[in-house]
């Protein structure tokens, strides 16, 4: 297995070294965290019903990067070249002007990012993040075991398949591009995002195949 | 998944909540889905009605159109969060001095937390053990 697994503790520090958290995100930890003390509701059912309601995963901006690139070669050589620029060029910005780098499933490789409970991951591009996702355990099991853990959400690859892990940084967060389901040809860049699963941009899920969407 | 009838029409009968062409409801941003669900969960423990989480809405809305509120949805989990603080406010459950002081906390702590790490209360540097 290849490692692409950084260290947060970086030996170089800077201005935005740290976490920050906007006003309306402290207004929701800050309430979140009284109602938990004091026994009001439950941390873990707050997560079952973000889990359960959050199917609109947002913006899903990066369904359709996945999308132009599946379908225009040019664009896809220059979202593997610099996917900030790339995705810029649609109109999605990060919240903070992060740098992004799109990382390219292969038959020979599959890319699977990780993160932490911090402010990484790049919701505008990749929708709501699940819920899963921001646990330990699925971190620490995803950088020892990524097979294991890949196979836990019903994927399995060849075993000549090797699996990148890559962990977001201060300066990088990862859209992984999977590969083009099959019997997709000549499919418009509108039809194909909707084959591109939050899951598959993470690399924890595959595209849907044709047969898994209703085509109105 | 659909609404809850009675939150939908709670809601409805204000503002109706931001749905996608299914009926799901769509979040913006984490911190929506968050807030969505924390009413969700306050109203199952009983803490409120549905008919009062409407009229505490309406008066976020209200009060946020007569202070020049957009009112084009973008800020419509805005009104929803202020709605849900003044009704813990009004429940007892936490006062208006209680949340600012918590939000002070967790600005600390993330300022204190490495990028990348988890931020938790816990690394706020006056926080008391």
């Amino acid at each position: 297995m290849t490692h692409a697994h950084h260290d947060h503790d970086h030996d170089h520090h800077h201005d935005h070294d740290h976490s920050e958290l906007s006003p309306i995100e402290l207004r929701v930890r800050a309430l979140e965290s009284i109602l938990v003390e004091k026994g009001y509701v439950d941390p873990a059912a707050i997560d079952a019903l973000v889990e359960t309601y959050e199917t609109k995963v947002g913006p899903r901006n990066g369904a359709r990067v996945v999308a132009k690139a599946w379908a225009d070669s040019d664009y896809r050589a220059w979202l593997l070249r610099d996917a900030t620029a790339a995705i810029a060029s649609l109109g999605f910005m990060g919240r903070q002007g992060e740098h992004m780098v799109a990382v390219e499933n292969t038959p020979e490789e599959h890319n699977l990012v990780v993160c932490t409970l911090c402010s990484c991951y790049p919701w505008p591009v990749l929708g709501l993040p699940p819920v899963w996702y921001k646990s330990a355990p699925y971190r620490s099991r995803a950088v020892i075991d990524p097979r294991g853990v890949l196979a836990e959400f019903g994927v399995t690859l060849p075993a000549t398949t090797r699996i990148r892990v890559w962990d977001s940084t201060a300066e990088m967060r990862y859209l992984v591009v999977p590969m083009r389901p099959e019997g997709t040809e000549g499919w418009s860049e509108e039809a194909l995002a909707d084959l591109v699963t939050r899951d598959s941009m993470i690399g924890t899920g595959l595209p849907l195949r044709p047969e898994q969407v209703v085509r109105s | 998944m659909s609404l809850p009838d009675g939150l939908r029409d709670a809601a409805a009968s204000v503002a109706p909540i931001p749905r996608g062409e299914d009926g799901a409801p769509v979040f913006r941003a984490p911190w929506e889905a968050q807030a969505f669900a924390m009413t969700l969960a306050l109203y199952e423990r009983g803490l409120f009605t549905w008919p009062e989480w409407a009229a505490a809405l309406a008066a976020e809305i209200k009060r946020a159109q007569a202070a020049g509120d957009p009112d084009d949805g973008s800020t419509y989990y805005l009104h929803w969060l202020s709605a849900l603080e003044r009704l813990a406010g009004e429940k007892g459950v936490a006062s208006e001095r209680e949340l600012v002081e918590r939000q002070a906390a967790w600005d600390r702590a993330a300022r204190a937390t490495p990028h990348g790490r988890p931020i938790l209360l816990e690394n706020d540097p006056e926080a008391r053990r």
